[in-house]
């Protein structure tokens, strides 16, 4: 099987080896990148739309087509998306979404990738009896449908005294993004050079020691494609916010859909749109932010499904 | 993804084995443990368990055999999810391998602003399952989306209103659903393409062979694995389709664009029929191990030969 | 900015603790424009009433998506201070398992069996003798709503029954208007589904069947004609292909269709749009067949909770929501009937009026949340939003129907 976490990985970002290609007007050109840019209008349009609808007032969308950029823009759909759309009699918009998604995803981002990496290294370094075997459990349980686990887990979080709180929903976050991680962390470590872990060894450094001195500072870059994953992942998340949240914090996602679902008089499609966009806003400024690095992510993240 | 053994696993008889000296890391590895036992086995089994019992609104060991089987199997509504996926499923695969294909084999061919059409191509994956649905909702909406958009360039017959005709409202969900996870596909097959070594294009030249049959040829049965990995990520992300047609359809109209992830859902906890839920959630977890096995067989049992 | 204001909240918090107030929680789903205006009432009669916050926790999507997040909730140890949900079947379980605060005290001390009229809402908040929820509204689903700009500008008397409103269909269809608005939601054509059973058959074979659960009745040959009536009605629908309830209302309010089969709540959306009843649109109960209503309706429900300063404030809520002044303010805006026989209503409109009639002439009828369980619901909604929007013939629906109550518990 690839490894899509080695370096060969970068190769897809570096382009192609050997010289560019004479820039000429052949037909295979022609053909070739006619296609690509008609395959990008498909990809591009469900986003040109939005932007467009968006900035829209109700009656020129009644009116024109939905192709068609706004004669008269307005940013008034976004703002009551951000601060006034309603959900029953709490009209504050998706902005409570947001900052519920804000507090449910720092510390599941820290936690979960805390966890990972120390199972990573754990398993990479420190092999004892039996580790594997969790370990194999951990992938194979990457790809059971969540659905055989929702109910078990409100069992649990209740026990615990988690249910509906926003620690409950970390903690979920960090049990179902372990198995992916895990995996991320343990290639990574593995491939680093054996010596140095032989000459802390000498040194007289312990686990924690080597984890905290050696490996953490040269695990700088699957760290950020660790935090690109869950950051992106975990806003994206819908089941799990629906299930483990209550209306108080439900995230940004949740809040989407209940704001566009729950219609008063007609439904207003502009501000419908500035909504989704809003919310699509945080992974898709990660993702052309990092470019390179989410690319490994998602490669890497690719057990997710 | 991967899985093989860590490179050094010969290593592992040369440091120290005794029990104790790994105390640290297997402190640290209890959260893993847990995980792996408490919620993956434990909760996994504990439905299994229940999915045999008449539970409705709360668990009850009340053992009632094969009736919640029964009872699904004969619901015309969990025939419709099984369908719908069976549907979705076979062009989804079929689809975006396809394409995810094609387009990395276009993007490969040393071509200018290839960093521009790969985040053209990527970004809808960025995005949610509810946005992608709530997106497309709006795009193939028939008072105003294409179908109004074409009409009124004059062809007033057009009619593609996918998202309200109960007959193709599935392949309205499939549209969305390939426009947000080729992008990924992708990029598995550029990684792979990525790694073929550049002299087997130089002899495929020198050999005459055209750059089409090359590709069917010799490059796709090269990255068999490749292909195998894509097939298995994609497979196991369709049967959790759940977000996407929640929020694009929310099953209708009807329950025409219903899957099972939303049976299980809908009757654990608003039928309040766990049982049934149990047992529907059950049936998923089976059609991924009948995934999984021959995948997992194929490529371990391989490497034990090895 | 938002962490000063999240400080301000907290303090005030703080500070409103201290004088024995408490935050409730309150969960519910309405959310259109009128039932959002009917919860700001009650949330308006708490706060002004007692020293109480109440905390909004609206769910958007209607009952079904609404009642699983408030159910898991309750189940997964954090409980809300107080819930609304459908009386009847649904908390069933959720009371026998011990998670419902017990009102009986209460309900004695104020003398709710006194004025709650008709007795039935009150029964169905009881088991075994012990009252678990205070009826906060009466809702009928067997309502016929017609607009009158439709069938005037198709140059027709309104029709004042179910029967002429078929007969004057086609000529609604001349004219480009979709002679009924229909959501396709199961729920909504289940609705669609009852009120033609009750407008067909009558009550006495209805109750047969979803009362006693007399399957060879529903598979008889007078629930054929239900099921003929309803491929009717599917034709009738054919070009409605709006989802939600209320915008399939919206489509009558504009004259887009001529009328819409839903409960009396769709009256809260005709209100919004400042129509008048008698004027704009008209409102047919029984379907203009059989004039009966059906008396299900909202609760709310108080969850077990560990905070004996939400205990008490429990207690006074359960108490203001059925008060005079809070039944008057929410009923209005909802445009459902109170549930108390002893106030004045002279404000309400013409079709409030004929629901209280029909009320006071004890036209009345156990709603289906009452007599199915959840599950059988679910089933036959299943099978009505199937039928709605397939081309599944009648004897198919009637069989399936059949097998179903067959099974119902």
């Amino acid at each position: 099987m690839v490894d899509l976490t080695s370096p060969v990985h970068d190769r897809i970002v570096d382009g192609p080896r050997g010289a560019k290609p004479k820039s000429r007007l052949s037909r295979r050109n022609i053909f070739l990148y006619g296609t690509l840019l008609l395959i990008s209008v498909y990809y591009l349009l469900p986003l040109y739309v939005m932007i467009m609808t968006s900035l829209k007032g109700m009656p020129e969308i009644r009116l024109g087509n939905i192709f068609s950029p706004p004669v008269e823009v307005t940013f008034e759909p976004w703002v009551k998306a951000w601060s006034q759309a309603c959900t029953g009699i709490n009209c504050d918009g998706l902005s409570r979404g947001f900052w519920n998604s804000v507090q449910i995803l720092l510390p599941s981002v820290i936690l979960s990738i805390g966890i990972a990496s120390v199972n990573g290294y754990a398993l990479a370094n420190w092999r004892f009896k039996g580790s594997e075997v969790f370990f194999t459990i951990l992938i194979i349980g990457a790809f059971i449908p969540y659905q055989t686990m929702i109910y078990p887990l409100v069992i649990l979080l209740r026990e615990i005294k988690l249910m509906g709180s926003v620690w409950g929903l970390v903690l979920v976050h960090s049990v179902f993004g372990m198995p992916i991680l895990t995996l991320l962390f343990r290639n990574y470590f593995t491939s680093l050079p054996e010596e140095l872990f032989k000459a802390a060894r000498v040194d007289g450094a312990g686990f924690w020691g080597i984890y905290l001195r050696v490996m953490l500072p040269m695990s700088i870059p699957i760290f950020v494609v660790a935090i690109i994953l869950q950051v992106t992942g975990i806003w994206n998340d819908f089941l799990f916010g629906v299930i483990y949240t209550k209306p108080e914090t439900y995230p940004m996602t949740v809040q989407l859909n209940n704001i566009v679902n729950s219609v008063q008089g007609v439904k207003e499609y502009n501000v419908n749109m500035a909504a989704t966009l809003l919310t699509g806003l945080v992974p898709l400024i990660i993702y052309f932010a990092s470019g390179k690095l989410f690319v490994r992510g998602i490669a890497a993240g690719a057990v997710k499904g | 993804m991967t899985l093989p053994a860590p490179s050094r696993t010969h290593q592992k008889t040369k440091r120290p084995a005794q029990l104790f000296r790994n105390l640290n890391a297997k402190f640290a590895s209890i959260p893993m443990i847990l995980t792996a036992l408490v919620v993956f086995v434990g909760g996994t089994t504990w439905t299994v368990v229940h999915s045999f019992t008449k539970s409705r609104l709360l668990p009850k060991l009340d053992f009632v055999g094969f009736d919640q089987y029964e009872r699904l199997w004969s619901s015309n509504r969990w025939m419709t999810s099984v369908e719908n996926l069976l549907i979705y499923g076979v062009c989804s695969l079929v689809l975006t391998m396809t394409i995810g294909f094609t387009l990395a084999a276009l993007l490969d061919r040393k071509i200018r602003f290839e960093g521009v059409f790969r985040t053209i191509f990527l970004y809808p994956f960025a995005l949610s399952f509810v946005v992608t649905g709530l997106a497309w909702q709006w795009i193939l909406n028939p008072d105003f989306g294409v179908q109004n958009v074409v009409r009124g360039w004059g062809w007033t017959g057009f009619a593609f209103d996918p998202l309200n005709n109960p007959d193709i409202v599935i392949f309205g969900i499939l549209i969305a659903g390939l426009w947000q996870g080729t992008g990924f596909v992708m990029v598995i097959m550029l990684a792979g393409l990525r790694g073929i070594d550049e002299d087997i294009w130089k002899a495929a030249r020198v050999d005459g062979i055209g750059v089409v049959k090359t590709y069917v040829k010799v490059i796709i049965p090269m990255m068999r694995p490749v292909f195998v990995t894509a097939l298995v990520i994609i497979a196991s992300g369709i049967i959790k389709l759940y977000d996407l047609v929640v929020a694009q359809t929310n099953g209708g109209p009807g329950i025409s664009s219903e899957v099972p992830a939303k049976y299980v859902i809908n009757y654990m906890f608003r039928a309040q029929n766990l049982g049934q839920g149990f047992a529907a959630s059950t049936m998923m977890l089976l059609s991924v191990i009948i995934i999984l096995v021959p995948w997992a067989y194929l490529e371990f049992g391989g490497k034990k030969r090895g | 900015m938002n962490f000063t204001k999240k400080m301000m909240t907290a303090a005030l918090a703080l500070a409103a603790s201290a004088a024995h107030s408490a935050d409730l929680e309150v969960t519910h789903w309405w959310t259109s424009g009128g039932e959002a205006k009917a919860a700001a009432a009650f949330a308006k009669a708490v706060t002004e009433g007692t020293d109480h916050t109440w905390v909004d926790g609206a769910i958007a999507g209607s009952g079904g998506t609404a009642r699983p997040i408030i159910i898991s909730r309750i189940l997964g140890g954090d409980p809300m201070a107080a819930t609304q949900l459908n009386h009847g079947r649904q908390a069933e379980e959720l009371i026998e398992a011990g998670l419902m605060t017990d009102l009986t005290e209460l309900a004695e001390a104020e003398g709710w069996a006194d004025f709650v009229n008709p007795t039935a809402l009150l029964d169905s908040c009881t088991l075994d003798g012990r009252v678990y929820c205070v009826p906060v509204n009466i809702h009928s689903a067997q309502w016929l709503w017609l607009s009158h700009d439709a069938f005037e500008s198709a140059g027709l008397d309104v029709p004042s029954n179910w029967n002429e409103f078929v007969a004057a269909a086609p000529a609604l269809q001349e004219k480009g208007i979709v002679p009924l608005a229909m959501g396709q939601q199961g729920w909504q054509q289940n609705i669609a589904f009852a009120a033609l059973t009750i407008a067909v058959v009558g009550v006495d074979t209805w109750r047969q069947v979803t009362v006693e659960k007399n399957a060879d009745v529903a598979a008889g040959p007078e629930y054929a004609k239900v099921f003929e009536a309803v491929v009717d009605a599917r034709k009738l629908a054919e070009d409605s292909n709006v989802q939600d309830w209320n915008l399939a209302t919206n489509m009558v309010i504009t004259g887009k269709a001529g009328g819409q089969i839903m409960g009396d709540w769709a009256q809260g959306e005709f209100a919004i749009a400042e129509q008048v009843a008698g004027e704009d649109y008209t409102c047919l109960p029984g379907m203009g067949l059989n004039e009966v209503i059906d008396t299900g309706g909202d609760a709310f429900y108080f969850p077990v909770v560990d905070d004996l300063e939400v205990k008490a404030a429990q207690l006074e809520m359960a108490s203001i929501l059925i008060s005079k002044e809070a039944q008057v303010a929410f009923n209005l805006a909802k445009g459902s009937l109170p549930v108390r026989g002893d106030i004045d209503l002279s404000t309400a409109n013409d079709c409030m009026q004929k629901g209280l009639k029909i009320l006071a002439d004890g036209g009345v009828l156990p709603s289906g949340d009452q007599n199915l369980s959840a599950d059988t619901q679910t089933q036959i909604e299943d099978l009505m939003a199937e039928f709605w929007a397939s081309d599944m013939t009648a004897e198919d629906a009637q069989g399936r129907y059949a097998s179903i109550v067959a099974d119902a518990d």
